[in-house]
């Protein structure tokens, strides 16, 4: 290394004649011409292939390319993804009452007394209906952890509910067969999708059964230790920290399943269908 | 009497005219995300010195309520920067670049000297060498802050997948401000960068395009006598000979 001597040593090969000047400059010009000339195809090749994407058909607010690498994302999280990996959670003290960004879904009273959530078994058109208790029926599950909107801020909440999974395992819905199974180790015949929608049908999202199944996502009825408020989506809502809070479904009036992916409101305005953590 | 003399491989050319359009969509569709929820400034209890940003930048860069084309734009092209940022530093490593690259113990000395020189506090000439320490230092820091962008990055897209990762960078929250400081750092980074290269001048400008300088050399002892910028030394080539032809030598 040179760093000892900043003078530069002489040539190895100092016998041999230097090129004469007017052919070292001739070649220059020749190498500089040719690199620029590279550099502006490159630029414009650049331009184009920019011009192009974004001229391409959307696809849900974004154009399709952009958004056939979203999926592929979204696959490849999927590849990667286990059950066992867990949203990290903390200390009861540090919950906060999250921001309520926005009434979609919400608009309309609700009778606590009449609401159920509907749920249609997948493959049938049976639909069963349940009430708030019948979901408090099931065991109950505290959890502190982050809620992450896609906006980009994030509050700890302390959240309590069933399991989606528990309610999947006692009421078998999400299986072609209809029979009970073990979360952990789901049968061939479950449904790859489930949509939730609000009463109204204003506000829906789509999930993969992943997420469904997560010891982490909550058909949640308690917010910070109290009954949820209708402005955070009471009687019932979805509370998933495997997805940013636009999936976290307030006042869930119904429950599908699906061999396709479902519609997503937050998808269908330009975001990632997967959206996922 | 002129000769020329090879600077950069073409390889690296070519990732550092790939990697400036992609960081600077990446920097962009950053922007967007970051104004959906723009809380970071310079400042102490109710004082702001800077805030990041104010409107007057936004509406000068067309950054509000984009937050949805910006993600998706960020989350494809953060593989075309990642992949090519990959490729420089494997290239790197197998060409033996990095020897240039690498700052040594002697860079941090020399850094000093390169800026004391070129803040005019300072005559002593700069050393004659390919990439000088400061040089080495910013160029080596700023693949560095690459890493650091690609692995925030990881930890505020799925925080749930790499919670390792996240916790490792003090959580979703603060992992989100060392993502958002490093790009602060690149644009600083560019700024002092231009300043250099127009400093600097054409032969070395153009040497990122097509290669090579034009060096004085003395006919008689072969040496280099004067290069319009800092030159390739003793690692660098006349011509032929190599690398591997000098490393005897030196």
């Amino acid at each position: 290394m040179s760093e000892e001597s900043p003078v530069p040593a002489p040539a190895e090969n100092s016998q041999a004649p230097l090129r004469p000047e007017a052919e070292v400059l001739a070649e220059a010009r020749r190498r500089s011409r040719r690199s620029f000339i590279g550099l502006g195809l490159a630029g414009l090749a650049g331009l184009g292939g920019w011009k192009w994407l974004i001229s391409q058909p959307e696809d849900d607010g974004i154009p399709r390319p952009l958004r056939q690498v979203l999926d592929a994302n979204g696959r490849l999280s999927h590849a990667y993804y286990k059950q066992t990996r867990l949203a990290p959670e903390f200390a009861r003290s540090r919950a906060r009452t999250p921001r309520k960004n926005g009434t979609y879904g919400l608009k309309t009273e609700l009778d606590p007394a009449t609401w159920r959530m509907r749920v249609q078994g997948y493959g049938t058109d049976t639909v069963q209906e349940f009430t708030l208790a019948d979901v408090q029926a099931l065991p109950k599950v505290d959890m502190v952890t982050e809620l992450k909107c896609i906006e980009g801020w994030s509050v700890v909440v302390h959240w309590a509910g069933a399991r989606l999974s528990d309610f999947l395992a006692k009421y078998p819905l999400a299986t072609r067969s209809g029979y009970p199974f073990d979360p952990r180790n789901p049968p061939a015949d479950l449904a790859p999708y489930a949509g939730l929608a609000t009463p109204d049908g204003n506000y829906y999202v789509g999930l993969d059964m992943d997420t469904v199944l997560h010891p982490q996502t909550l058909l949640c009825y308690e917010m910070n230790g109290k009954p949820l408020t209708p402005e955070h989506g009471a009687p019932l809502r979805l509370v998933t920290p495997l997805k940013y809070g636009i999936k976290h479904l307030k006042r869930i009036g119904t429950m599908t399943f699906a061999v396709a992916r479902p519609k997503d409101l937050w998808a269908e305005m330009g975001y990632d269908w997967d959206s996922g953590h | 009497m002129k000769q020329l003399v090879e600077k950069h491989p073409l390889a690296i050319r070519w990732f550092h005219w790939v990697n400036f359009p992609v960081l600077s969509l990446m920097i962009w569709s950053g922007m967007w995300i970051y104004w959906a929820n723009d809380v970071y400034r310079i400042g102490w209890g109710n004082t702001t010195l800077l805030k990041f940003f104010p409107q007057s930048f936004y509406e000068a860069f067309n950054i509000p309520f984009q937050l949805a084309k910006g993600m998706s734009w960020h989350f494809v092209l953060m593989w075309v920067f990642f992949l090519n940022g990959l490729l420089y530093v494997g290239y790197t490593i197998f060409s033996g670049e990095w020897r240039y690259l690498l700052p040594t113990r002697h860079s941090f000395k020399e850094a000093i000297q390169v800026v004391l020189h070129d803040l005019g506090l300072s005559k002593k000439p700069l050393p004659m060498r390919k990439f000088n320490g400061a040089q080495q230092i910013a160029y080596t820091s700023v693949i560095l802050m690459g890493v650091g962008s690609v692995l925030s990055g990881l930890a505020i897209y799925k925080p749930v997948q790499f919670a390792w990762l996240t916790q490792l960078l003090g959580g979703y929250e603060f992992a989100r401000i060392i993502h958002f400081a490093l790009t602060i750092g690149y644009v600083l980074f560019f700024i002092v960068h231009i300043a250099q290269v127009v400093r600097a001048g054409w032969n070395n400008f153009r040497a990122m395009v097509a290669g090579f300088e034009v060096v004085e050399v003395d006919s008689a002892t072969h040496e280099v006598t004067a290069g319009p910028t800092a030159l390739p030394a003793a690692g660098a080539s006349l011509s032929t000979n190599n690398l591997a032809d000098r490393s005897s030598h030196v």
